[in-house]
């Protein structure tokens, strides 16, 4: 399976993720510019967390008019898997491939610490190998993570089970506890905490590795790959 | 050529964590009676008079200068004299 980790002027978590699919996963990955617009080549794409465009404006408001960002339109058309973290579940909803908006975390604050997260649908591509309602452990950093949609739209979140993560003790303030949600169709995923520097026990939790080895499971079964 | 100011906040109603918080100091510094602060953005700038149409500064808010999910714009145009 080969990935595409997205850089764009800011990006600061491009490598975490390229080593957690290269080192921990042990997929092919490779870093594309977000001037470049042919992910021909790709089964997956992975956004990455940071400051793209110094978070000018507003949280990935400028990186998701990008030239690539076209591209992963398209790419969520054909249904392929992608996923944003961070500043990359930022720039998805920036970009309109997600619902809602991030407003600042409630009590101002730049957060950075190890938060309990629940798995609240197993049933995507990307939480497959979790158990439902497990609680795991995935770092949070961000200052805008504190997720706002109208009524309408939550349920409606509800409704799909669109609601993919949850935070156990909400940090920033999000609208229903939301950590990450996917679109109806369930292939792009948006979350503000860090699977990709939770892979290893090393780096203090492993519980981030099961949600790309959930997108190699399911792409493999669809592409039944036996190699 | 016109001048357009654009203001934006978040919506009435969308609670606004900074707005908050800069009320409670402005009440800790003994300024008391304030309510519904909202803390929001200012933009300025000059735009070719014959692009100046009411339909392209609202394009021009709604597609980039606003999130309309979360934030209210409104805007003033003023001509630009130029001397």
């Amino acid at each position: 399976m080969r990935f595409a980790v997205v850089v764009f002027p800011g990006s600061n978590c491009d490598m975490d993720m390229l080593f957690a699919i290269q080192d921990a996963l042990g997929e092919d990955v490779e870093y594309i510019s977000h001037r470049d617009q042919d992910l021909s080549r790709f089964d997956a794409v992975l956004l990455p967390g940071g400051f793209s465009y110094g978070d000018y404006l507003r949280s990935g408001s400028i990186a998701s008019f990008s030239p690539i960002m076209e591209s992963v339109k398209a790419f969520a058309q054909a249904d392929k898997p992608i996923l944003g973290v961070c500043n990359g579940f930022q720039v998805l909803l920036e970009s309109g491939l997600l619902p809602g908006a991030m407003k600042r975390n409630e009590n101002l604050k730049f957060i950075c610490q190890t938060t309990p997260v629940i798995v609240a649908n197993n049933e995507t591509q990307f939480t497959s190998e979790y158990q439902q309602d497990e609680r795991i452990q995935l770092p949070i950093a961000h200052a805008e993570g504190n997720y706002e949609c109208d009524d309408a739209t939550l349920e409606k979140l509800e409704q799909h089970n669109q609601i993919v993560f949850r935070y156990a003790d909400n940090p920033n303030g999000s609208k229903g506890d939301i950590a990450g949600i996917c679109n109806e169709k369930g292939n792009v995923l948006g979350m503000m905490p860090h699977p990709e520097r939770a892979v290893d026990s090393l780096l203090g939790s492993a519980d981030g590795l099961r949600l790309f080895q959930s997108i190699l499971v399911n792409w493999r079964e669809h592409h039944a790959v036996t190699s | 050529m016109v001048k357009v100011k654009v203001y934006v906040t978040l919506k009435e109603g969308v609670l606004d964590p900074q707005g908050k918080a800069v009320e409670q100091a402005l009440d800790a510094k003994g300024f008391n009676g304030v309510s519904d602060m909202r803390v929001g953005k200012y933009m300025e700038f000059n735009l070719d008079a014959n692009m100046a149409t009411e339909n392209q500064i609202e394009e021009m808010c709604e597609q980039l200068l606003a999130n309309p999910v979360i934030e209210d714009y409104r805007y003033e145009t003023e001509e630009v004299v130029s001397s």
